[in-house]
């Protein structure tokens, strides 16, 4: 047996071919979603994968975040369905309001493309089971809008509760506050960052790195097993 | 709104004596004769806007014709060629099934006047070239040219260039894997934008530009038309025929990469149903180009009805449709039965579509108007019988004295001292410096199949993840060595293309071109012009890779000064399994570093003599091809059994520039010994072309040097990978960390 | 008709790069003594029939879940009456 995961595509997804893949490489089944359907076709979690939905219009998952699916991703979200956004689709659960805080341009005003270097902060979430706390992984990240910012009340709450769940190392590549990549909800089940973990699972392409494998398993072992 | 006439070809035949802005248009007073004489009558405005826009230098290629056709003269014998020159791009055989669609071309003038759009648009309209062959587009590599580092204009064009190829690119989920980035004060006026893109298909998705089939229907969607880069039209449309309207257009197009995304699915949903018979993407000359092109390809004739066309602003005028460039449009061609379906998908994506008009069974291209028939033309006129012009060229009378003005006699470092000194503003100076803040810029990973990326010497994805099929790619152009010598300098650049690819261990294919010159009307620029070709088409020829496709931009010249003549040259590779792919940096110490090929003292054009003593004089390095052949199939043996782990092309730089690459990019140094018979200078700075150094090994340096010796490649120990400095024994050593230093540390200071 | 403006501002505590940019540049431009230069955006919405307190209440609805994220920014919304289009 194995578990379905959705990989949700909207009008300007772009790596939700390449999330599909991860999936697939994990031992998983990807099924792919449709923006306008607000079916979920009973897949056991969705990724909100990377890209320029709506061209990130208005401001970046402003748009997606209305869409029919989002509905449905929103209800079973908050009953526990595990969700991992990354980098658009990340933006798309701050606009959703099922991550706290919001993203906005990088501080350089630039796009940025590199082999970030993270620590893996909590590896009690649906997402990072299969990492070891304070592991230092490299994934490659990529983004217009990837500053995280919070008012201080939040950023101190989500500390004081471990939900930070990645931080960037060596270099903060956009200007997020207290150097966060990546944080989760209370309950551990909904999972956003920035990095591409997507594009780390293969060596012979990207960075021929495979450190983002470990989120594909981590969410296959807990479906598989629970 | 209108107070005269509609000018439908019934007036125009009743008002013989109306005079037409044609000079205002471009058009000279012989070829509006020629268009006279064609139709039998004065051409109504919107003829007047077709053949004008599409008569221009731009679309019809009138000055560059006459040597173009070398290209497919000289083409030689080449299995893989599937779709060859005069399609929207190339395509090119790959195996398993597989085909490839490449091709490289210019936005100069646009990113000059407007950085971001124009460099944003220049990528959408070669990706809607390669959507409109019926590929998926996998890629793009951007060649890019800028007047000094240092000029205060640089920092206005570079940034803006540069954030829109990826404001646009990174939108559509496109990796961009190559390109180069080239700084000298003859482009101050007018950088060079040229923008490649690759798609890959399956042999029998092949899509061309041509409407057949009568009754089938003719569908525009995409954006809505508005009034982008219609300067020209509007004149037409404001001094002649309607006095009330605004007198001038924005010349500017801008882009919407969100909506290039949805076409790009759009489509490719449209054709994995096929529904599509024939397919046109909207570029240059919008719909004039669009409709007369496919009607011309195709058996019959077309009927459009400007009416249905939908528009951005209401007050556009018919000619301003026709002469339109408003981006993010394409048309295709589709039978009655399947427009139904057509249209679903369209809709899917959010993509407007219209039916605006279908092939007839005539052979005229019939436009109409509110009723009235305002176009009625034979669509190869337009299309494909513009003017042909024999321009004069000449040798200019300087060239003579610019290669007596040799190289070889500049001072050259005395000492060791001398030497790190000279390596080190080598290394940091714009050209040669890491480009890293640039190209940091674009996304290298969306799609998960990007094998190899810049700084590599060539960018290479994998196309099929079962067999591990790959193609490669990488542009090159050096327009010091083609000042010095056009014809030599186009044969250096396929020459450095070629040998790139096969540096990452693909074997090159087929080329592309982006022939950037000055002024034709000048016959010292015509000259240039003729010679590159001559050289490109004799090269092409010599190494069995076929010219595909490519694109022409003349006028690149501020007053009297052209820029250098700088044809760029793309070379598409295939390798069968990218796990065999060859990389830049340094693997593993211990590892012996070869020189291949052989080393002179050419220095002229090179970038020690730009670097050290600001100078541009003598003759470009020799070409030998079959020396390049010879050295590519090595490279691609060579990495196919396992022989090299790192393998880096010599060119501008030298080999110093390649190893101080190769180590920084591994974090391991090198040290180096000057072989027996060569001076430490020409050693570390020649660019004698047709060489490479690789990494090989211990366990293979005996079988390395068997198969080059056997070959007859000469082979030269010069080092090892070792150390954290790259030490030129008895000479000088430099630390990595200030290599590093000086070579990332210049172009963020310059531009950041 | 009646055309209603919503104003949408970075909240203060909220750094604006691009705003600096464009503050940085303008003694470049010879415009001195501006000490600080905020971006935002401005949303024209050109509405049917008469903008009473329940459009206003709906507008206000609408720049607070969709044009503006509060959790980023404030925002404003004004009504301008249009001169009737008579181009």
């Amino acid at each position: 047996m194995t578990a379905r995961i959705g990989v949700v595509t909207f009008p300007g997804s772009l790596d939700d071919r390449d999330t599909q893949r991860a999936i697939r490489l994990a031992g998983a089944e990807p099924v792919a979603l449709w923006h306008k359907d607000k079916d979920l076709k009973q897949v056991d979690a969705v990724v909100l994968p990377g890209g320029f939905s709506y061209g990130d219009y208005l401001r970046a998952g402003a748009i997606s975040r209305f869409s029919p699916v989002m509905g449905t991703v929103i209800e079973q979200a908050k009953s526990g369905m595990p969700v991992l956004g990354i980098c658009n689709g990340f933006q798309v659960l701050t606009e959703a309001h099922l991550l706290p805080g919001a993203m906005l341009g990088n501080n350089h005003l630039h796009f940025i493309c590199r082999d970030q270097k993270l620590r893996v902060e909590n590896t009690d979430t649906a997402w990072t089971a299969d990492y070891t706390a304070g592991q230092e992984i490299h994934v490659p990240l990529k983004n217009m809008d990837g500053r995280y910012v919070a008012d201080e009340h939040t950023l101190d709450m989500l500390e004081a509760e471990g939900r930070v769940v990645f931080r960037y190392l060596d270099f903060n590549p956009n200007g997020s506050l207290r150097d966060i990549a990546g944080i989760t909800n209370e309950a551990g089940n909904v999972v956003g960052l920035m990095p591409h973990p997507e594009h780390a699972v293969e060596p012979l392409v990207g960075t021929g790195r495979t450190d983002g494998l470990p989120f594909f398993t981590s969410i296959l072992k807990k479906l598989v097993n629970a | 709104m209108s107070r005269t006439p509609l000018d439908t070809v019934e007036h125009a035949a009743a008002t013989p004596d109306v005079e037409l802005p044609w000079a205002e248009l471009g058009l000279k007073k012989d070829e509006y004769e020629r268009v006279v004489e064609i139709l039998g009558r004065r051409p109504t405005g919107a003829e007047l806007a077709m053949y004008s826009v599409m008569w221009s230098e731009h679309c019809s290629y009138k000055s560059s014709k006459v040597h173009l056709r070398q290209f497919g003269e000289k083409a030689p014998q080449s299995d893989a060629l599937l779709v060859g020159i005069g399609e929207n791009a190339g395509v090119v055989d790959v195996g398993q099934g597989y085909a490839v669609t490449f091709k490289v071309e210019s936005h100069n003038h646009p990113s000059y006047v407007e950085p971001y759009q124009g460099a944003a648009t220049g990528v959408g309209g070669i990706v809607r070239d390669i959507i409109a062959m019926g590929a998926r587009p996998v890629a793009v590599v951007d060649p890019l040219r800028f007047g000094a580092a240092d000029h205060p204009d640089t920092k206005r064009v570079l940034p803006g260039v540069v954030a829109g190829i990826g404001g646009y690119g990174n939108c559509l989920g496109l990796p961009n894997i190559g390109g180069e980035v080239v700084f000298d004060a003859c482009y101050q006026g007018n950088p060079l934008v040229n923008a490649g893109a690759i798609g890959v298909m399956r042999h029998e998705d092949i899509h061309l530009a041509k409407a057949s089939g009568t009754g089938n229907k003719v569908i525009l969607y995409g954006a809505r038309t508005g009034g982008d880069g219609i300067g020209g039209a509007s004149i037409l449309a404001s001094e002649t025929f309607d006095d009330a309207k605004p007198s001038k257009r924005p010349a500017v197009q801008v882009g919407d990469p969100f909506q290039e995304k949805l076409l790009i699915e759009c489509t490719l949903e449209a054709f994995a149903e096929k529904l599509v018979v024939g397919i046109q993407d909207l570029g240059a000359a919008g719909l004039s180009c669009a409709t007369s092109e496919l009607a011309s390809n195709g058996s019959g004739g077309m009927r459009v009805t400007l009416d249905d066309v939908p528009l951005r602003d209401s007050t556009l005028s018919p000619e301003e449709i026709l002469m339109s460039e408003s981006q993010e449009r394409m048309c295709a061609v589709v039978e009655p039965e399947k427009v139904d379906r057509f249209l679903e998908i369209c809709d899917k994506w959010d993509v407007i579509a219209t039916v605006i008009g279908e092939v007839t069974d005539g052979d005229r291209l019939e436009i109409f108007w509110h009723g009235g028939k305002i176009v009625d033309v034979d669509p190869r006129t337009v299309a494909h019988d513009g003017p042909v012009y024999e321009r004069p060229y000449a040798r200019p009378e300087w060239q003579d004295a610019l290669q007596a003005d040799d190289a070889g006699k500049l001072p050259r470092p005395a000492t060791g001292d001398e030497l790190k000194d000279q390596v080190l503003r080598l290394v940091s100076s714009p050209n040669q410096a890491s480009k890293s803040w640039i190209t940091s810029q674009y996304d290298h990973f969306v799609q998960g199949n990007t094998v190899l990326a810049q700084p590599e010497d060539s960018g290479m994805i994998r196309i099929d993840e079962e067999s591990g099929l790959g193609v490669a790619i990488a542009t090159d152009g050096n327009g010091r060595y083609a000042k010095l010598d056009p014809y030599t300098g186009a044969q250096l650049a396929l020459a450095e293309a070629y040998r790139n690819v096969a540096t990452t261990g693909a074997k090159p294919l087929a080329v592309s071109d982006c022939l950037n010159f000055g002024s034709p009307e000048d016959p010292a620029v015509m000259w240039q012009f003729a010679e590159a070709i001559r050289g490109l088409a004799d090269a092409c020829q010599q190494l069995g890779t076929p010219v595909t496709g490519g694109n022409v931009s003349l006028y690149n010249q501020t007053g009297e000064a052209a820029i250098h003549p700088t044809p760029v040259v793309a070379v598409l590779g295939v390798i069968d399994d990218v796990a065999r792919r060859t990389p830049v940096a340094f693997q593993e110490e211990g590892q012996l570093l070869y020189l291949l090929g052989d080393t002179l003292e050419e220095f002229g054009g090179s970038a020690w003599s730009q670097v050290v003593h600001d100078h541009l004089g003598g003759l470009p390095p020799k070409v030998d091809l079959e020396r390049e052949r010879l050295l590519a199939e090595i490279l691609i043996s060579a990495s196919r059994d396992g022989m090299i782990d790192s393998a880096h092309d010599l060119s501008d730089g030298g080999l110093v520039q390649a190893v101080v690459e190769s180590a920084l990019l591994g974090g391991k140094g090198a040290r180096l010994v000057v072989p027996d018979g060569l001076d430490a200078f020409t050693f570390l700075f020649s660019e004698s072309a047709g060489r490479a150094v690789v990494a090989v090994p211990r366990s293979e340096e005996l079988r390395f040097n068997d198969m080059c010796g056997a070959r007859g490649l000469p082979v030269t120990r010069i080092g090892v990978v070792d150390g954290d400095a790259v030490d030129v024994q008895g000479e000088f050593a430099l630390s990595l960390d200030e290599l590093r230093t000086a070579h990332e540390g210049t172009i963020p200071a310059l531009l950041a | 008709m009646a055309r209603v403006v919503v104003d949408v501002m970075l909240k203060p505590e909220i750094l604006d790069p691009q705003g600096q940019a464009v503050q940085r540049a303008l003694p470049r431009l010879g415009f001195e003594g501006v000490s600080d230069v905020r971006q935002g955006k401005r949303f024209e919405l050109e509405v049917d029939g008469p903008v009473d307190d329940a459009a206003l209440a709906r507008i206000h609805e609408l720049a607070e879940s969709f044009l503006a994220n509060t959790v980023i920014e404030d925002f404003t919304v004004k009504v301008e009456e249009v001169a009737e289009a008579g181009k």
